[in-house]
């Protein structure tokens, strides 16, 4: 059911990695990304591979959970390593038949990007796992903060991503409700071709869009009668400090850098 | 009379194999008659909408059956299909669900599901909008015009004009107010007796329930753990409360005038208590 879509869900927890501060761990993940793709050999990759999992471990996220959210992405998955696999030209050659030739680099690269995809899929679920959304859209609007001065309206921005965040399971549950109460009134979504099927979806995005409005008008109505009014003056309950763990957590991003960078560079 | 719709030892597992496995119904067994007006009450989670939505195959049972005119509306794809038309289905704040430009195209919506012809269609839309008292001008409005109340029964008669032989209803008078209420309901049981349809109706008001029903079911932990007629239950009260529902006001204003030592039977309607109060005045005139 739609329900089980997993969009990157906070898993609460109380692990080392869920205690870091939101901007430290968006942080690592764009240095995580960086060395990610600088990583151009296999012992470089065991490197980051090894440095995940023991992240896994310390989140204590269940490995379950990450590979039900890998479930959606598992075409672009199969899609890149097909490409990669007939379209690399090389010397040696495995099989020829046909118009398909599969090169042993082709088998190399395919496999090369495919775990880097997956590798930096894990990465990114390791922080919405372990990050609750409002943390994370904190953080955001904390990193983003210089911008202010060139007049991007960054708290607008991250309030506006919040709300979405917030609002994806509330829609889920609302679009599951119509589709049942429309099923009951004999709505067919399972047969008829292509186009009886998107017109069977006008009655429940009607009704879908009409809540949302509605949603968002009486949000905005409670927002306001709680004097929300924008940045201006706006203070903080939960104010982001970096603690002793974030600390850490730099000198491991410094170190995993450093190490992949010079396996790069001069290998072994 | 032969049952109508029955249910046979039903159990529902949601998110089976999971950890968020959760046992939503164990084991329920019940059948209606034509014509019976059916309340449904139990306390929020006890599995109400969950056995609902069994009724008329929206849900598929983990185990047990779903029998309607004895036969299992799982047996196949067009018995599952004719369950929707025969059961009807009005869910918590039905008005949600309205999506067409007029009122008379979307109470039509159901009707032309079932691929019935012109003719036939635009008699049971102008029934059912008879039944829940929409006029003629209101037909052709725009559903998003209506008031809070008009919206509700437009959403009804959605349902109503699919004429189904079992009409369920989740809290319609949810959101109403009493006058509103008090036409919702009439316009219900209105529908029982022309079609000698079955209505269960879930509820959380239980002067409604005592009031209109002949009988209730009491749902309680995925369990269907009491069914019988209204003084049947009602006379469990003590059972009722400790599971966190509540009895109809007279009656617990007659429990404690029996505590309090008055000769009164426990009773759950206005009606009895008011024979009940004229007996007892009779009986201390004549001391």
């Amino acid at each position: 059911m739609l329900k089980d879509i997993t969009l990157g869900q906070f898993f609460p927890g109380k692990s080392f990695i869920h205690r870091l501060d939101p901007r430290t761990k968006l942080l690592f993940l764009v240095v995580y990304i960086v060395v990610l793709f600088t990583a151009d050999n296999w012992i470089s990759y065991g490197v980051v591979f090894a440095f995940l999992l023991l992240s896994i471990a310390i989140s204590r996220i269940p490995l379950k959970a990450i590979v039900r959210g890998m479930k959606p992405l598992l075409f672009i998955l199969i899609f890149t390593g097909i490409l990669n696999l007939f379209f690399t030209d090389g010397e040696h050659v495995l099989v020829k038949w046909w118009i398909i030739t599969i090169t042993q680099e082709g088998v190399v690269r395919a496999i090369f990007m495919v775990s880097r995809i997956l590798m930096l899929i894990t990465g990114t679920f390791l922080l919405t796992y372990t990050t609750s959304p409002i943390a994370l859209t904190d953080g955001l609007e904390s990193l983003l903060g210089p911008l202010k001065k060139i007049k991007l309206p960054v708290h607008e921005l991250s309030m506006m991503m919040c709300i979405a965040l917030r609002f994806i399971p509330t829609l889920i549950e609302e679009t599951d409700k119509i589709m049942s109460a429309q099923k009951a009134r004999g709505a067919d979504f399972e047969s008829g071709n292509l186009f009886q099927r998107v017109k069977a979806l006008i009655p429940i995005l009607v009704p879908l869009f009409i809540s949302a409005f509605r949603r968002a008008d009486e949000l905005a109505t409670a927002m306001e009668c709680r004097c929300y009014h924008g940045d201006d003056g706006r203070t903080k309950m939960k104010l982001l400090r970096y603690k002793l763990g974030d600390f850490k957590a730099f000198g491991a991003a410094i170190v995993l850098l450093a190490a992949v960078i010079t396996l790069s560079v001069y290998g072994l | 009379m032969a049952p109508v719709l029955e249910v046979k030892d039903l159990h529902y597992v949601y998110s089976a194999g999971t950890p968020f496995e959760h046992k939503a119904l164990e084991g329920v067994s019940f059948a209606v008659e034509p014509g019976e007006f059916i309340g449904i009450i139990g306390h929020t989670g006890s599995g109400k909408s969950t056995l609902m939505q069994h009724m008329n195959g929206l849900l598929r049972p983990t185990q047990g059956q779903v029998l309607l005119d004895g036969q299992d509306i799982w047996a196949d794809k067009k018995l599952t299909r004719q369950a929707r038309f025969r059961v009807g289905l009005v869910f918590q704040y039905p008005e949600y669900q309205l999506f067409e430009e007029t009122v008379y195209k979307d109470i039509s919506f159901g009707p032309k599901n079932m691929k019935l012809d012109e003719k036939e269609v635009d008699r049971r839309v102008r029934e059912a909008a008879g039944f829940v008292g929409l006029t003629e001008e209101q037909l052709q409005a725009s559903p998003f015009e209506l008031s809070g109340g008009q919206k509700r029964r437009v959403a009804i008669a959605g349902v109503i004009a699919m004429e189904p032989e079992v009409l369920i209803l989740d809290e319609p008078t949810a959101g109403l107010d009493p006058e509103g209420r008090e036409e919702i309901l009439a316009k219900i049981d209105g529908y029982r007796k022309a079609k000698n349809a079955t209505i269960m109706m879930v509820s959380h008001s239980m002067s409604d329930v005592a009031r209109l029903t002949q009988r209730l079911l009491v749902m309680s932990g995925s369990h269907l753990v009491m069914d019988g007629t209204p003084r049947e239950v009602f006379a469990r009260a003590e059972e009722l409360l400790a599971m966190g529902l509540d009895i109809p006001d007279i009656t617990r204003l007659f429990m404690r005038l029996k505590e309090m030592g008055l000769p009164v039977e426990p009773v759950y309607t206005v009606e009895q208590a008011v024979s009940q109060l004229k007996a007892l005045k009779g009986g201390a005139d004549r001391a």
